[in-house]
């Protein structure tokens, strides 16, 4: 990890209209991620931990507040703009993987490199890559619902890196599947950000999932009430 | 078992593809030569970026439905081009009726004789530049369902007022002048039958007799002709006038009716009533009217085609409207999901919109030109038939044009709901939705 500021939330509020009922998300909320750092976000539902995650991904803006990133920012871009900023720096990792079943598991993981100038050659080479890293390189021209569950979130591992962003943002990656299969993608998260440098931050309701960030902020009624360092 | 399943499917493959090599060749080469000079690639990237497979794949993800869809818009355009061309076809006289020929008919109605004296008279008219007569024959070929358009004529004159739609070869025309027994015969009946020019052939008539009883005629053919344009009706048979009022046992020197070339269009107006006028108050009184109006007036007595034709086209892409869009938009609907990971992942909502609207066109575009190309092969099937009623039934450019015109207008009003939907699509909400 290094000390340079990756993620800067400044002051960051969010409210939204539920009926008739103002409702308050955060409230000044600041926190800061470094460049390498992997942190898990805990905390019960409604605690606002995936409208932290959306905003963090540039899919959400707040009400007031700023939010930097690498030194620009973010909250003020169009929606162009910000389609254009998560592709070149953010690599998503979902609950329920998202992939898209009509096509084959290097198709999949290909997605976020049309987005590129990459050749089709050079597209194959990135995806080739990826899919070894995940340990998926003889399933590459499987159908992902031939797959199992966390093979599926291996393919989606994949996709979020294979286009080489700064940052991983995973809501509940390991939510929907079994223990063994949930620490060997845990694992690959942990080797992501160790020997690859990815900024790593985790929406979780594991315990024992937020064990393998090195930090763990605890989110309850918008605030953080609680920091500590992992073991 | 499962091997020998495997082969089996391989060689249905392969056949399939072999047996409808002349409806996708030609596409494939066209799509060759575009990839070559670049073209596909330009389109492909301005519309859906890099993703055409991704267009294709979301297309086809529902095979049953997509081929389900694909045939109706298939059926659709069938329909459109066969009764489309058939409609071009049928009336294809009215416009390929000179401006400068009249026809003179009994004013009684056109199946009233007159007599053949009246001939000379018309053509000491001032203004006439050629004058033909003819009567029909009611012919038929061995069978009488296999009925021909015979028409018996004054040999001497057809060229002189339809020479300009009827391509005889010179020598083959000094030939009939020469034998009252000759008769010219179209391309399209003379194929039709396997005639060429030295048969001799019998022609019965359902009308007419010859003085011994017999309802048959013996002919030489003696020339082919062809028409100057693929429009012009080459199914019928002309046999020498002269022939055949010496051999008929009732009706001698009468005429079914006149055909006129004016020197000018101009002069029509003054000629039909010189003509009119010049027999009126006698026991065979003429009407004379141009050509155009006649034709149309014959066709508008088998009734109002062309508005028969638009109306089961208009029923028919209607309901592709339809079906189409609900397929588009339901299609579109079932990956809201989808839609949200991808603008996640970075791809811009234009893009998305453009994708979405890709998949219509593709869709619409495969249909309508299968639709098109089987038309083709129907139309040519019956052109193929003999004596069929109409001339050469082809899909012209102005048909494929139209059609091309209707199949991007049908593609926008299927494909722009569902790429709306997309395009204003919130991430977060598209995500909720599992």
């Amino acid at each position: 990890m290094t000390d340079n500021i990756l993620f800067d939330l400044r002051s960051i509020s969010k409210r939204f209209v539920k009926g008739k009922e103002l409702i308050t998300v955060f409230d000044q909320l600041d926190m800061s991620i470094k460049e390498g750092d992997f942190v898990a976000i805990m905390g019960p539902s409604g605690s606002g931990k995936t409208t932290l995650l959306n905003m963090l991904g540039g899919v959400d803006q707040p009400t007031d507040g700023e939010v930097w990133f690498d030194d620009s920012r973010i909250d003020k871009l169009s929606e162009s703009q910000l389609a254009k900023w998560r592709a070149n720096n953010i690599g998503f990792i979902f609950q329920f993987y998202n992939l898209m079943p009509m096509l084959n598991a290097a198709r999949n993981v290909e997605l976020p490199l049309l987005l590129t100038n990459l050749s089709k050659k050079q597209r194959k080479q990135s995806v080739a890559t990826a899919l070894e890293l995940v340990g998926l390189s003889d399933r590459a021209n499987h159908m992902t619902s031939e797959m199992s569950g966390g093979q599926q979130q291996r393919v989606a591992i994949a996709r979020a890196i294979v286009s080489d962003p700064k940052l991983l943002l995973c809501d509940e990656p390991t939510g929907d599947l079994d223990r063994t299969s949930a620490d060997e993608i845990l694992d690959m998260l942990q080797l992501l950000n160790r020997k690859f440098g990815k900024t790593i931050i985790m929406v979780t309701h594991d315990p024992a999932a937020a064990k393998f960030a090195k930090r763990t902020l605890h989110l309850d009624k918008g605030e953080f009430i609680e920091k500590e360092l992992a073991a | 078992m499962t091997i020998f399943f495997k082969w089996l499917r391989i060689i249905c493959k392969y056949l399939f593809l072999i047996a409808t090599a002349p409806i996708w060749v030609p596409f494939w080469a066209v799509w060759w030569l575009l990839g070559k000079i670049g073209f596909v690639q330009f389109a492909t990237d301005w519309a859906m970026g890099n993703g055409f497979y991704l267009v294709y794949k979301n297309l086809t993800r529902r095979p049953l439905r997509f081929f389900l869809t694909l045939f109706a818009i298939f059926v659709a355009f069938l329909i459109y081009g066969a009764l489309t061309a058939f409609d071009v076809a049928f009336n294809a006289g009215v416009e390929l009726a000179a401006d400068d020929r009249l026809i003179t008919v009994n004013k009684i109605n056109f199946t009233q004789p007159l007599p053949i004296s009246y001939v000379r008279k018309v053509e000491a008219v001032d203004g006439i530049a050629g004058v033909v007569h003819m009567n029909w024959f009611g012919g038929y070929y061995q069978d009488p369902k296999t009925q021909i358009q015979t028409f018996a004529v004054d040999q001497t004159k057809l060229l002189d007022v339809y020479g300009d739609d009827i391509i005889l070869d010179p020598v083959q025309n000094t030939a009939w002048q020469q034998n009252k027994q000759g008769l010219v015969a179209g391309r399209a009946v003379a194929a039709a039958h396997g005639w060429k020019v030295g048969d001799r052939i019998p022609l019965n008539s359902n009308i007419f007799s010859q003085k011994d009883g017999s309802t048959s005629w013996d002919f030489d053919i003696v020339g082919i002709y062809t028409g100057s344009s693929a429009q012009i009706d080459t199914n019928g048979i002309y046999i020498r006038y002269d022939y055949f009022n010496e051999t008929n046992s009732f009706g001698g020197d009468y005429i079914g009716w006149m055909g006129i070339r004016t020197k000018s269009p101009s002069l029509n107006e003054q000629v039909i009533k010189d003509i009119d006028d010049m027999f009126v108050n006698s026991p065979f009184e003429t009407e004379t009217v141009p050509e155009k109006a006649f034709t149309k007036g014959f066709l508008a007595q088998l009734g109002n085609i062309s508005l028969m034709i638009t109306s089961v086209v208009f029923a028919a892409f209607f309901i592709i409207l339809v079906v189409v869009g609900f397929s588009m938009v339901l299609a579109v609907k079932e990956r809201t999901s989808e839609i949200g990971v991808m603008k996640t992942l970075g791809f811009r909502s234009g893009r998305l919109f453009r994708m979405i609207l890709g998949e219509s066109f593709m869709l619409v575009f495969a249909g309508g030109t299968l639709g098109l190309w089987a038309a083709t092969a129907f139309l040519g099937f019956l052109n193929n038939v003999p004596q069929f009623p109409v001339p050469d039934i082809i899909l012209t450019p102005t048909i494929i044009m139209q059609s091309v015109g209707i199949m991007a207008l049908l593609a926008l009003i299927t494909g722009i709901i569902p790429a709306t939907y997309a395009l204003r699509l919130n991430i977060i909400t598209a995500l909720s939705r599992r």
